[in-house]
């Protein structure tokens, strides 16, 4: 049996970074994350979401820093079984039912979930006797999910799992997800969806150009990235009476039209709404989570002409 | 060798019947067409159909194991071999399962075209057939790994040609075709230090008398001890990053 050291935390990364060419992927990544714990990598495209997840994989080499689950290196804590992921990819093999593939899967750990479980548990029952190359996106997503859940493993990586999933296909997959959770184990996932993070993690890491900008629960991110903003045609208003307004943190004129950028949207509005009567075409948004992380990140790495694809 | 995992790697390789018909058919097919106008010809002092068995199962094994290797290149794109990365499975596990189905198509392929000789007239003892088998899967060894390899520096639309072309030249090289491009001087020096040479001489004991000189294990011995940590180092290396 292996000795699972997890006095320092299930996941502990320390100064981790890595770069492709002169594309700065990860950069000093600080994490520890507790057994237990499921916590949501957020971040938009580029963000280094992946390229975190493959270096605690061991999937891909850090340029610098460390990385221990449970007091072991990322090889030998696949080596032990500890180890289960859901990864980013094209296509499952071919040849085989979805019932032989999760069973070829199970059989390389030392303690894998019954098979017929891992099915269930996935959402995979009803089309377990199908061929891997017969499945709908959403079916093969599910499969994936199986093959990372069958291992039962104590740390559970998943790579954007509802990525190109169809509404019904993602609330399908997080019903399955939460079935999953609650046994004890370390999950840790990617996503871009504010909404899946804040519904399912018990804390949010947020990352924006290989760095994390925020890192807590989700109540208290959701307020930092979640505001509003309020767009009316109000061509003589002045902005700094605008920027007074209850709930207003920020105004800005764009031709006719007035631009507020909000804490709380609905003091906002009635403030708007009343000390301006002249204001027409009022707009209430959310505001993206790109911009949201551009205004969180440009007095840290110089704004927004930085964002780059990775993965 | 994990049991469980070569089993569903040989269930897949079996499902696969087309690549099974076309490996098994061209051996079987250019053996007939080739032995059967000259059946009763000689060619080095031996019956010409025992003759052009043993090219013709050399080409047909070499086949079996360079292209089952080789087909990691789609489990690669398909991104399963960074999957396997994350399971306990080990490189050498997984490449030795993967030289087992070479092997086990391999062993189809000599039985069927000693079945076709045995139809042209053909016979063989039981002993100096199985010395001929034997001595096969061990020559076959580092050509399966070279599959493998193979399989990690193309990409699947580009395996056709690349699988092919080393086949091809091999069994020239090897004499697998019934005739050596050289057989003295540096060239037929050169071809000796290739093991489809030996795997051509493997089928033709019979006729040499005997088993592999001390040469014919030394060459199949460097060739694995280099072509087998390549492998694994580009395993490796692959798995950490599509």
């Amino acid at each position: 049996m292996t000795t699972r050291d997890t006095s320092g935390g299930a996941v502990v990364l320390s100064h981790l970074s890595k770069s492709y060419g002169d594309v700065r992927a990860v950069r000093s990544i600080h994490l520890t994350i507790a057994p237990g714990e499921t916590v949501a990598l957020l971040g938009p495209n580029g963000a280094g979401k992946t390229t975190t997840i493959d270096i605690v994989l061991g999937l891909t080499r850090p340029d610098s820093g460390t990385v221990s689950l449970f007091g072991m290196s990322p090889t030998e804590a696949a080596g032990a079984g500890v180890v289960g992921g859901m990864l980013q990819t094209g296509s499952l093999v071919d040849y085989l039912s979805v019932r032989e593939l999760v069973t070829m899967v199970a059989s390389l750990y030392p303690r894998p979930l019954d098979v017929a479980d891992a099915l269930a548990l996935s959402g995979c029952s009803g089309f377990a006797d199908r061929r891997t190359r017969k499945l709908s996106s959403g079916q093969a997503q599910r499969v994936r999910f199986a093959i990372a859940l069958v291992a039962d493993p104590d740390l559970l990586l998943l790579d954007e799992p509802t990525v190109a999933l169809d509404v019904e296909a993602r609330r399908e997959f997080w019903t399955s997800m939460r079935a999953v959770s609650g046994r004890g184990k370390t999950v840790i996932f990617a996503t871009h969806y504010l909404e899946e993070a804040d519904a399912f993690a018990d804390r949010i890491v947020l990352l924006a150009h290989g760095s994390v900008v925020a890192d807590g629960p989700p109540g208290e991110i959701k307020a930092r990235v979640g505001g509003r903003t309020i767009r009316a045609t109000l061509p003589d208003a002045d902005l700094d009476s605008l920027r007074a307004l209850p709930g207003v943190i920020g105004a800005e004129r764009r031709g006719d039209a007035v631009i507020l950028t909000c804490a709380e949207a609905e003091s906002a509005l009635r403030g708007l709404l009343g000390g301006f009567p002249s204001a027409a075409d009022v707009e209430v948004r959310g505001a993206g989570l790109e911009e949201a992380f551009l205004v969180l990140t440009a007095d840290k790495t110089g704004g927004a002409n930085e964002l780059r694809e990775v993965n | 060798m994990h049991a469980t995992f070569l089993r569903y790697e040989l269930l897949r390789n079996v499902r696969n019947w087309r690549f099974i018909l076309f490996s098994l058919a061209y051996p079987v097919v250019l053996y007939f067409v080739v032995t059967s106008p000259q059946q009763h010809a000689r060619f080095d002092g031996v019956a010409f159909p025992l003759y052009f068995m043993a090219g013709m199962a050399a080409v047909g094994t070499m086949i079996a194991v360079i292209s089952t290797g080789a087909r990691i290149a789609v489990d690669r794109s398909a991104g399963w071999t960074r999957q396997l990365r994350l399971t306990p499975l080990t490189a050498t596990e997984h490449l030795a399962a993967r030289v087992m189905c070479g092997f086990m198509m391999a062993l189809l392929v000599i039985v069927l075209v000693s079945l076709s000789a045995t139809a042209l007239g053909v016979s063989l003892s039981a002993g100096a057939w199985l010395t001929m088998v034997g001595l096969m899967l061990i020559g076959l060894i580092p050509l399966a790994v070279l599959g493998i390899l193979l399989g990690h520096l193309v990409t699947p639309d580009s395996l056709a040609p690349a699988v092919g072309g080393t086949i091809m030249l091999f069994a020239v090289l090897g004499g697998a075709y019934g005739f050596l491009v050289a057989n003295s001087g540096a060239m037929f020096q050169v071809i000796k230090a290739l093991p489809s040479y030996w795997l051509v001489q493997a089928g033709k004991t019979e006729i040499a008398g005997g088993g592999w000189p001390a040469e014919a294990w030394v060459v199949i011995a460097v060739w694995t001890a280099v072509l087998v940590p390549l492998a694994v180092f580009a395993y490796r290396r692959d798995t950490s990053r599509v």
